[in-house]
């Protein structure tokens, strides 16, 4: 609690006594004079802030404000003989105003502590001393050193040191991860163990870190519809009610020749039910719920429009590489013809040693983990010719080993069987003759297949993927992960035109979400009614493009994303039905003489803190 | 050029709205977006109106919540 909401407390606690002590009085008969006395002073002590808020925001020009409606509504009572009614409700709207600051205090204070990744400092490490510097002073190339427990100020790469890294607050994955020299470090993890020394890569306003403040921070410059329209409606229904409060207090009593003072008391209960306050809290509090609970799971929305259009998304797009597989390519299958698998693996590995090609790396990879052993081109290897677009040559072992494509094999006169394989293959000869081949993949993501059938349970009715691979590869991933659609060979313009097509053929109110890791896809990314970026830490390109960026390069968050979304959106509807329900029902009654001002003062602040309390919800 | 001002102890909603509706309509504002949660105005401002702009909303704030402290940013 603040300042302000203890000394607003033990205000109100002596309003309370104050207020019972009058009525003790009025139980007793004292003489009226002296309770109108009591009640005044309970009142004064209640809300004499309220009044006085309304005749400066008067004098200011400003009408119609709830500190106005209360104290007309209150006073109003006193007029009317209501004395303990007047005081309650102003003690009532007093301590449901209290609780409603602090409830919202309390929610900016869980959220925004999600947030707190921003480094104070930075070690910087000049001739041998280290100074502790604003992260904003360091500049690319310089050393800084992290020690443990701290955060990392800026992005770099590690020269010396090893560690794990808790990447939490960025990713909401508790694993942490293991980093050595040579490997990144991304700005705004905790350095869990050794001390690090990092030469930085990006000045701190380009470092990882900011960008994401910067994103979150600005995330509500882009307001939801449902934000809008309640500005809106309460701009309209305060002047409303109160201009037929105003017909209520003079019209019946008139007509119907009853006496004012009971027309009076029911206006002053629309007066108390015309503050629009629980109306407009309830929804941007809902949104920035839902934004906050995504954020704690690595999930960063740029607006809470991204979050209402995501719960309406029915139709997914994604791209392949990097966002459905790893991006990273795999010996999935070996086929030896007239030596040992181990041979092939051995052979092919060693001719490949000196290359650098993704598809070369993957076989010495696969060689290396089978055998157990690394991989050593000294001695075994030599006369290696590289022949550009078909493969290599070299003696392995005394052995001549010809290493490549299918035309490399054509163009040297071998005769071998094609591989019946839908990714890579990379075929071998040993000695002119053919020994071989050996099929390489993308991995498939973990836990892809999954999140495409969880993305149906919570309502996407098609999944598609754009891919500039083959289009076997891409059916074969297709028909694997359970994908409803499949345009494989794409460059990139063709997949804009392509989703343009798809743009095209969605019904009924329905968003269409693009998923890509940023690469490439930019144009897609932007183009689509929502385009989330996967693989957020270190690309500049997926933050800068997308609409909802994944900090982690799990698309499994996709379907968590989604649930998020749309029960953020069902608080939201919760919360303006019953704000506009219960108001409209207090109305009706107060019209019709059955409600007291009780009801009126709850169905203004007890629901907003009901709305409030269930807008928390949304957070977790 | 965009301004940034924080509204410390920005309780009302309904109020962050007005705010929000009056600093639009100002003299030289293209856009302003108000953050009740973040408490946090971002102004879109002409070049013209870069040097008054922060008293502009001073005004504006103090007119419809006098307990809110402004700080530009």
């Amino acid at each position: 609690m603040t300042k302000k909401q203890k000394k607003a407390l033990w205000r109100l606690c002596a309003a309370l006594a104050a207020f019972i002590f009058a009525c003790l009085l009025n139980l007793f008969h004292v003489e009226n004079l002296v309770v109108l006395a009591a009640f005044l002073l309970a009142y004064v002590l209640a809300g004499g802030d309220v009044v006085y808020k309304a005749v400066r925001n008067i004098l200011h020009g400003q009408v119609f404000d709830e500190n106005f409606l209360m104290s007309l509504a209150t006073i109003g009572a006193f007029f009317v003989g209501e004395y303990p009614e007047g005081v309650a409700v102003m003690l009532f709207y007093q301590v449901g105003e209290l609780f409603q600051s602090y409830a919202v205090g309390k929610s900016r204070k869980s959220i925004t502590s999600l947030m707190q990744i921003r480094p104070d400092s930075a070690n910087l490490l000049k001739d041998g001393t280290v100074t502790e510097v604003d992260p904003e002073l360091v500049s690319v190339d310089d050393i800084i050193v992290v020690k443990p427990g701290e955060r990392i100020p800026l992005d770099g790469i590690i020269t010396e040191g090893s560690s794990s890294l808790d990447t939490a607050a960025l990713t909401g994955e508790s694993m942490p991860r293991e980093v050595t020299a040579g490997d990144d470090a991304i700005s705004g993890c905790i350095n869990l163990q050794g001390t690090l020394h990092i030469r930085v890569t990006k000045e701190f306003g380009e470092s990882t870190v900011s960008r994401i403040l910067d994103m979150v921070e600005n995330a509500s410059s882009q307001k939801a519809k449902a934000e809008n329209f309640i500005t809106k409606f309460a701009r309209y229904y305060t002047p409303i009610v109160v201009i037929l409060a105003v017909l209520l207090a003079v019209i019946p009593p008139l007509a119907l020749h009853e006496p004012f003072s009971d027309w009076i008391y029911r206006a002053l209960n629309f007066l108390v039910v015309s503050c629009p306050c629980a109306l407009v809290i309830s929804i941007p509090l809902g949104f920035f719920g839902g934004i906050g609970g995504a954020a704690k799971q690595g999930i960063l929305m740029k607006g809470s429009n991204y979050l209402e259009a995501l719960a309406k998304v029915d139709t997914f797009v994604f791209d392949k590489t990097g966002t459905l597989t790893k991006g990273n390519f795999k010996v999935t299958k070996t086929a030896a013809i007239n030596c040992s698998k181990e041979e092939l693996l051995f052979l092919t590995a060693h001719a490949e040693a000196d290359s650098s090609h993704p598809i070369a790396l993957s076989v010495i990879e696969a060689y290396e983990s089978s055998s157990g052993k690394k991989l050593s081109s000294e001695g075994t290897v030599s006369d290696v010719k590289e022949i550009a677009g078909f493969g290599v040559k070299a003696l392995v072992s005394g052995k001549e080993l010809l290493v490549g494509n299918a035309r490399l094999l054509e163009q040297n006169g071998i005769s071998f069987s094609a591989a019946d394989f839908t990714g890579t293959v990379v075929y071998t000869a040993i000695n002119g003759i053919f020994a071989g081949w050996i099929g390489i993949e993308d991995e498939l993501k973990p836990d892809a297949k999954a999140t495409i059938k969880e993305l149906s349970a919570v309502g996407i009715r098609n999944t598609v993927m754009l891919t500039g691979d083959k289009k076997e590869t891409g059916e074969k991933i297709a028909s694997e992960l359970g994908l409803r659609e499949v345009h494989a060979e794409l460059l990139p313009a063709d997949k804009v035109e392509w989703l343009e097509k798809l743009l095209a053929a969605k019904t009924g109110g329905k968003n269409l979400a693009f998923v890509g890791d940023g690469i490439n896809d930019a144009p897609v990314l932007a183009r689509a009614d929502v385009g989330i970026a996967m693989g957020g830490l270190g690309s500049d390109a997926a933050i800068e493009a997308a609409d909802i960026v994944i900090m982690t390069d799990e698309p499994s968050k996709l379907p968590a994303a989604i649930r998020i979304a749309k029960r953020t959106l069902t608080i939201v509807q919760q919360n303006v039905i019953f704000a506009i329900g219960i108001k409209i029902l207090v109305l009706i009654l107060s019209a019709l003489g059955l409600s007291t001002m009780w009801w009126a003062v709850f169905a203004d602040v007890g629901v907003c803190v009901l709305a409030i309390l269930n807008s928390m919800r949304a957070l977790k | 050029m965009k301004k940034i001002f924080i509204l410390e102890d920005l309780d009302c909603a309904h109020c962050a709205g007005k705010i929000e509706a009056d600093v639009k309509e100002s003299a030289g504002v293209l856009s302003a977006s108000l953050n009740f949660m973040a408490q946090k105005l971002v102004v879109d401002v002409e070049d013209s109106a870069v040097d008054s702009i922060e008293e502009t909303v001073r005004k504006i704030v103090k007119k419809h919540e006098p307990d809110v402290t402004v700080t530009a940013k």
